[in-house]
């Protein structure tokens, strides 16, 4: 669909030393691949709904990232950007995801029977439990690239199946175009309303164009199960509750989910999923699972320990403001979630977040006795 | 005239080029049939109606006119170099305005744009310009400083004057469109002209990728240094891609002539100097255009111009003259007065805060200039101006005597 580069063919006339981007000051995965011969292997292609090369990393060139914080620099505009632009995508990918190879494969769990435990993290500690992933929808290219009748007709096939639901999700659709101020007002209260990006990472790749059009909130009666609709991908899927009961969070999110794909299967409008990617997101971060499932834990004396970032690592857990990603902590509250996205199953993701955090709300116990943990440092999972 | 290697530039078919990087094409595995298939399917699957864009809660120029019949109409097209209407409008769908601020809400992409979507942009022109109407009126130029008269003023009131407008290079596309290397060419192009400027008018150029912080610092005091664009007027619209590539400013040694390279579109020029002399100013600008016009013209460019619609540039706003020829002023009295924004109405001009555009005055200095850019040439609305100005100080002079002011009555639209 029309935006940013598509008059790709008249670029063509140009030499590439000439259109090739200079990415000497930049530190994200997409500059640390593309070369200059990669770029002039691929930059006369085109995936069937028109999108390129340029339009893929226009996000990166415009961003070039921070010293300490390596972004991924690049986006996909439809499934078959990650076909069409494999040279690149792939060691982006394998960067972004410990190595993850060409000819891997990945599992996918959503049987919540799976999960070991989980309702018993301690909620003394354990504020809130969460689980979030996202869906594209098949024969629909991506936020990206996305015209308005493509981001109606997701909202359009998302409105049907979500109010379709029922039991613990049913619920309501809440259109950003036409909210009240008093809905607006109760949604931010609830910590369920997103914004219109600002983040230059998202507006240069074009997902906030036509800002509010087709973007919508949908959240049940008990308001523990959301969607997203066309933000950063087609649909966010997000299970949440207070406390620490991360067994009955995940139970929901696996749940529902499959109720949502089933009703979309129906309309020949299943969601994008490959065997070697998993779940197909508009980020390549995102891609696997797109699970991230986490808690806000209070760990005031943990986190100011020395060893706290390496027992993380070690966990396979990243650590966030209360704000979300690029947030500081509030009060030695930290967001404690899964690292990985792809390559281990949406079960295997979630047992390391519960396992985890038992074992550092264990060490803080410790720790306010005025004991050490040094015996209780994990080794790398 | 445009010599062949533009004609190549400006007029070209996709087959040609297509058939020339054949083999590239089959081995990606992507035929033109896929991806022509995939688009009909597309156009059958949304017709202009699903795509029409969502405008009841905006406010700009291109809503206004765009109705569902001309988007049903412009959908599909594209100019030469494969720009669409989408492109032009995405800009204005992204930034609804505010209810007291009509802005125009929608780009150019190249030079052709004005003509494959004539449908839209000629009532957006028409609104914006005061009822000129491109398909029967035509744009007068005229760079002849000499017939400026008045233009000193008195410099207890004016404290600075400028004058600026943009040009635009035919056959590359225009800041919302241009690939890498068309914005790399602009600058080429533009900085090998500008190298050949002599006597008052020789001076360097400083890129904006490779500017050292201490020449960074030394521009920033000087008031010449453009920022990356964070305005989403600009952003929404595309001309902040791959910043800060082929972007920089060049001046002459004495810093009163000065040219922007790449910011929102190919090059802005702009003469400026402390005081009230504009008629200095204004004849620096003139004999300043005309020797880099001549200095591309001797290299086979020439900048992008038609009798319909002037000067053409990236924002509709800015066609014809391109011109903005104002002063930083103080009129304390004056512009305290309730019936101050009525005399700059009736004399065609318009008050900006001391940093430009949606800035706000600092202390009593205001920035004042012409209001028009179509319609009228470079040597009339410098003119106005001059008047204009003169007039606004008889009145604080008359104020700060305690005499009564008049408002004047109001300057004729369009020359017959």
């Amino acid at each position: 669909m029309p935006f940013g580069n598509t008059h790709n063919n008249f670029k063509l006339n140009y030499k590439v030393e000439d259109e090739y981007p200079d990415l000497s000051k930049h530190n994200n995965h997409m500059a640390k691949v593309l070369t200059k011969e990669m770029y002039g292997k691929i930059r006369d292609r085109q995936t069937p709904s028109g999108y390129t090369v340029d339009d893929v990393i226009q996000t990166g060139i415009d961003n070039p990232g921070h010293p300490f914080i390596m972004t991924v620099g690049c986006v996909a505009g439809d499934e078959e950007s990650y076909e069409v632009f494999k040279e690149l995508l792939d060691p982006v990918i394998s960067d972004r995801h410990n190595g993850y190879k060409p000819t891997d494969k990945h599992k996918t769990d959503l049987n919540f029977e799976n999960l070991k435990g989980g309702d018993d993290l301690d909620p003394n500690y354990v504020l809130s439990s969460r689980v979030r992933t996202g869906r594209s929808i098949k024969g629909f290219t991506l936020p990206p690239h996305n015209s308005r009748g493509e981001r109606r007709a997701i909202e359009k096939l998302s409105v049907e199946a979500l109010t379709s639901l029922d039991g613990e999700f049913k619920g309501k659709y809440y259109p950003l175009k036409s909210m009240t101020d008093a809905e607006q007002e109760q949604l931010i209260n609830d910590h369920f309303l997103f914004d219109k990006p600002v983040s230059p990472l998202l507006t240069c790749a074009g997902m906030a164009r036509d800002w509010p059009d087709g973007r919508g909130i949908m959240h049940n009666d008990n308001k523990t199960f959301l969607v997203w609709v066309n933000e950063e991908d087609h649909l966010r899927v997000i299970s949440m509750q207070q406390g620490g009961n991360m067994r009955e969070v995940f139970k929901r999110f696996c749940v529902g989910l499959q109720k949502i794909e089933e009703i979309f299967k129906k309309h020949n409008h299943g969601f994008m999923w490959n065997e070697h990617l998993g779940y197909i997101l508009t980020c390549p971060s995102n891609l696997g699972t797109g699970l991230r499932g986490g808690v806000h834990v209070k760990l005031p004396k943990l986190s100011t320990h020395a060893k706290f970032d390496e027992i993380l690592t070690r966990l396979r857990l990243q650590k966030r403001g209360t704000g979300g990603v690029d947030t500081a902590s509030v009060g030695g509250v930290f967001d404690i979630s899964n690292a990985d996205r792809l390559g281990s199953s949406e079960v295997a993701q979630v047992q390391l977040v519960v396992d985890g955090v038992k074992l550092m709300v264990e060490m803080e116990k410790k720790l306010e006795k005025g004991e050490a943990i040094d015996s209780m440092i994990p080794a790398q999972k | 005239m445009a010599n062949s290697f533009t004609r190549m530039m400006s007029g070209r078919h996709t087959a040609v080029i297509l058939a020339s990087i054949g083999a590239g094409t089959l081995a990606s595995g992507y035929l033109l049939s896929d991806h022509v298939a995939a688009a009909a399917e597309r156009t059958r699957l949304y017709p202009p109606s699903a795509d029409y864009p969502d405008l009841r809660k905006h406010n700009n120029c291109m809503a206004a006119a765009l109705t569902p019949t001309i988007y049903g109409h412009l959908r599909d097209k594209k100019t030469p170099n494969d720009w669409t209407l989408d492109q032009c409008i995405q800009t204005g769908v992204d930034n609804p305005g505010h209810p007291f601020i009509k802005t125009v809400g929608m780009v150019a992409g190249d030079e052709e744009s004005y003509e494959v979507f004539a449908e839209l942009f000629d009532p957006v022109i028409k609104d914006r310009h005061n009822g000129y109407d491109p398909r029967t009126m035509k744009h007068p130029t005229d760079l002849d400083a000499s017939k400026v008269t008045s233009g000193m003023f008195d410099e207890r009131y004016v404290l600075s004057s400028r004058v600026r407008t943009g040009r635009s290079i035919r056959g590359l596309s225009l800041p919302p469109a241009c690939s890498r290397s068309e914005r790399r060419e602009v600058e080429r192009v533009a900085v090998t002209a500008l190298s050949g400027l002599k006597g008052d008018l020789s001076g360097r150029y400083y890129s904006l990728k490779e500017m050292s912080d201490r020449e960074q610092q030394q521009l920033i005091d000087d008031h010449l240094l453009f920022d990356k664009p964070v305005s989403p007027l600009l952003t929404a619209a595309g001309m902040a891609r791959d910043w800060p590539d082929a972007r920089g400013i060049w001046h002459n040694n004495e810093k009163n002539f000065l040219i922007w390279i790449n910011e929102e579109d190919h090059t802005r020029i702009i003469s400026m100097e402390k005081g009230g002399n504009m008629k200095r100013v204004f004849e620096r600008f003139c004999r300043g255009l005309k020797q880099v016009e001549h200095l591309i013209q001797e290299r086979g460019w020439e900048f992008m111009w038609n009798d319909r619609l002037g000067y053409v540039l990236t924002c509709p706003s800015n066609l014809g003259t391109g011109l903005r020829a104002g002063v930083h002023i103080r009129l304390p009295i004056l512009s305290r007065d309730p019936r101050f924004k009525r005399i700059l109405d009736n004399l065609r001009l318009q008050k900006r805060g001391t940093g430009g555009v949606d800035t706000a005055a600092t202390g009593d200095t205001v920035d004042i200039s012409n209001l028009d850019r179509l319609g009228k040439s470079e040597v009339e609305l410098v003119q106005l101006v001059i008047d204009g100005i003169n007039y606004l100080i008889e009145c604080e002079k008359r104020l700060e005597k305690g005499q009564d002011i008049k408002i004047p009555s109001p300057i004729l639209q369009f020359r017959k």
